[in-house]
């Protein structure tokens, strides 16, 4: 992973509430790179983040709309958030409750450019 | 045409207990004239009460004459004496088709194949009849999710209502080329439900309160009006997540009356 990615991983990390940021293969659910805070399981993260998405892509194609670009998971105590940043590959986020969603979108959005 | 009925009527005044009637009732059936059509036939029913094509053959008479309800009477007389006769399951078929009793006329169709399967004119009936089935379906399905969504911009086409097992409740969903995928998208997105509250469970996040998906087209949000429904909302891409997400709560609250009123 070149240290740009690096870098930008870790300014999503920055934005306030996000507790880790891990980029993940969609096929398989394993984590390629992370930047996490203690107590955030990456693997488990990763490999839910991955089957989620894969449920909901048969959905979106099946609807018309294409394979899913960002997804925002809101539940009562935190959230989750990816972006697919490459074929088969994804960024995830894990999130406190009230994160600014739009901000988080735009990190990653700029730290999906660093992997492509 | 003539030549035949003269024919057949020498024949059957040759030998009038013979079967002939039923030849020349046909002719003159097929060549529209229906009164001696009848005529012939029912003087033949005196000597064959108990033959099944000749209560058939009267029957197509009486429908092409308009008397649908002596029609309906000629085939049951058939049936009780052939319950298995190919023509009276297809008239009584036709005739349930034509008062709109869907599932009767798939019923008569579908023993008539299993009695002839060779029968183009069953097979074509049979699908005719599905297809008819399928169109009344969906179009008793789209009016009861416009009861749900009453109102609600896009109620015919992206605002759906299922069940936690997948099953459509109301409302409707089409793609781009106006076919209708409520049926498989509902599949799906049940699935992709029990996968999230998998995810939030095992990641300590708590119950789950929607699922925002931005795909390359368009965006589907998905929430849980009520412990046992999933809701989904269904928009192009230029409308912005955010107003989709403000439908997406009004049309909860619609689902959560509607599901509060079915119980």
């Amino acid at each position: 992973m070149t240290e740009r990615l690096h870098e930008a991983l870790d300014r999503v990390t920055r934005v306030r509430g996000v507790r880790g940021v891990l980029l993940v293969g969609l096929d398989d659910g394993l984590v390629v790179a992370d930047a996490v805070m203690e107590g955030v399981r990456a693997n488990a993260v990763a490999a839910l983040a991955a089957s989620l998405v894969q449920r909901l892509a048969r959905a979106t194609a099946t609807s018309g709309i294409g394979q899913p670009g960002f997804l925002h998971l809101e539940a009562e105590r935190g959230a989750l958030l990816t972006l697919a940043v490459r074929e088969r590959l994804m960024l995830v986020t894990v999130a406190e409750p009230g994160v600014n969603v739009g901000l988080v979108r735009l990190e990653l959005l700029r730290a999906g450019a660093e992997v492509r | 045409m003539a030549d035949d009925i003269r024919s057949l009527t020498a024949n059957l005044a040759h030998d009038p207990d013979s079967l002939a009637f039923l030849q020349l009732g046909e002719a003159l059936r097929s060549a529209g004239r229906l009164d001696a059509a009848v005529r012939v036939v029912q003087t033949g029913l005196e000597r064959h009460r108990g033959n099944a094509d000749a209560h058939d053959l009267h029957a197509r008479i009486l429908v092409d004459a308009g008397n649908i309800a002596a029609a309906a009477d000629a085939w049951g007389r058939a049936l009780a004496l052939a319950p298995r006769h190919v023509g009276a399951l297809k008239g009584l078929a036709f005739l349930a088709f034509q008062e709109g009793d869907i599932d009767t006329a798939l019923d008569r169709l579908e023993t008539a194949l299993s009695e002839d399967p060779s029968d183009p004119s069953v097979v074509q009936a049979l699908q005719a009849v599905r297809e008819e089935g399928a169109r009344l379906e969906a179009e008793i399905r789209l009016r009861a999710g416009a009861d749900i969504f009453a109102g609600f911009e896009g109620a015919d086409h992206g605002l759906l209502l299922l069940n936690e097992r997948g099953l459509v409740l109301g409302g409707a969903l089409r793609d781009p080329a106006d076919d209708d995928v409520a049926e498989e998208v509902a599949g799906y997105v049940a699935g992709a439900a029990r996968e999230a509250t998998r995810a939030a469970r095992l990641l300590e996040l708590g119950d789950w309160r929607s699922l925002v998906v931005e795909a390359a087209d368009g965006h589907l949000h998905v929430s849980l009006p009520t412990p046992d429904t999933v809701l989904l909302v269904k928009r192009e891409r230029a409308v912005p997540p955010g107003r989709v997400g403000l439908l997406a709560r009004r049309a909860a609250t619609a689902a959560r009356v509607w599901v509060e009123a079915q119980r």
